[in-house]
């Protein structure tokens, strides 16, 4: 099955064909050496990326407060597709930037917000409470950032969150066991 | 040595969240590139595909009207478009087993779980760039080769069927390969 990797070529076997493309991405491969100062991209980027933040805490802000808007449409209208996928990645997109905004404690808490209303085969069954639990507690944990004790006030907040989540989950998905072993699962297969 | 020069690689970017947009453009500029494009949704993104016919796409999961996994379904149809070989990154907070699974099987090149770091990203790009893999078509799949590695372990039965000698009648993709754009 070997091809060449630059020059177009397709080999056909009984089932399928293995196709090697022209490797249009052939040009941006260079010997040039580097030129003073672009030595390191990935310094440069980070560099680039640090100028930025001093914009992150206000994003963080918008950020829960969107997620707070999402909570009050499901409050004043129920689970409906519409207010389900706002709340859901409104908690989906704190839960993956958290990081990058310098607020990593915040993203567990998201993240259990996002797995209750994913692995939850009826969404009417949520108890608002644990939506209003969920929501406040990324809240006060993005709010009570600077705090000394912050660190630990999170990872208390959130393994009770995902204590109880857990248990709703289970109970709700009983009879639904390749859930519940998504539910319990195994750790992440993605790359790092 | 062997470098990438990000300034000759056309990005396009698919977020429906600004400020990741934001963010993704900010690391690609750092690195050296020049043409960085975005779409704020899966439908808005293959009109940009289409339109600007990049190098590179970067695109969320989850997002509005079309998601990304929908639309790298879109982009892997032989003959439907410019460049249905492309590079896509998958850059998502999905990070389940069966997720990055359904990824690579709508044809992702690359998988990326948020949070994302400079590092991440810049490792994706060199790899798809210096390490381009073939793409395999069968009648359920059209994409980059899902087997990355020769497991010389494994057990079971081989899934691919037939030699050379064994041709079954396809229209031959070297001509669409060959095409220019």
């Amino acid at each position: 099955m070997a091809l060449p990797r630059d020059t177009a070529a397709v080999a056909t076997y009984g089932d399928h064909e293995v196709i090697m493309p022209e490797n249009k991405l052939r040009k941006a491969v260079t010997t040039k050496p580097y030129e003073p100062g672009e030595e390191d991209p990935i310094a440069r980027a980070e560099m680039a990326l640090a100028e930025l933040s001093t914009e992150f805490a206000d994003w963080m802000n918008s950020e829960c407060e969107r997620l707070d808007q999402a909570r009050q449409g499901v409050t004043a209208n129920g689970f409906t597709k519409t207010t389900t996928e706002l709340l859901f990645h409104a908690a989906h997109d704190i839960k993956g930037e958290a990081a990058t905004f310098g607020f990593p404690a915040v993203a567990a808490a998201a993240d259990s917000l996002c797995r209750l209303i994913e692995h939850t085969p009826d969404q009417n069954r949520i108890p608002l409470t644990l939506v209003d639990q969920h929501v406040d507690s990324v809240r006060a944990i993005y709010r009570e950032y600077a705090r000394s004790d912050a660190s630990e006030m999170a990872t208390l907040l959130t393994r009770r969150l995902r204590e109880v989540t857990d248990e709703f989950l289970i109970s709700e998905n009983r009879d639904r066991p390749e859930v519940l072993e998504h539910i319990i699962g195994g750790p992440s297969i993605a790359p790092e | 040595m062997v470098r990438i020069d990000f300034n000759r690689l056309r990005f396009l970017v698919i977020d429906d969240n600004a400020h990741m947009r934001r963010i993704l453009r900010t690391l690609l500029h750092g690195f050296g590139a020049r043409e960085v494009h975005e779409a704020e949704d899966g439908a808005t993104g293959l009109e940009a595909f289409t339109h600007f016919i990049p190098d590179i796409v970067i695109t969320d999961w989850a997002m509005p009207i079309f998601d990304g996994l929908e639309l790298t379904q879109m982009i892997r149809q032989p003959g439907a478009n410019s460049n249905p070989y492309v590079a896509i990154i998958m850059l998502t907070g999905h990070s389940e087993k069966k997720r990055v699974v359904a990824a690579r099987d709508a044809g992702v090149t690359e998988f990326l779980a948020k949070p994302i770091s400079a590092k991440g990203l810049y490792q994706r790009i060199v790899n798809v760039v210096a390490n381009p893999r073939p793409f395999v078509k069968t009648r359920t799949y059209f994409g980059p080769d899902r087997r990355r590695n020769v497991n010389p372990s494994y057990v079971g039965p081989e899934r691919r069927k037939g030699g050379k000698v064994d041709l079954i009648k396809q229209t031959p993709l070297l001509d669409k390969v060959k095409a220019p754009g």
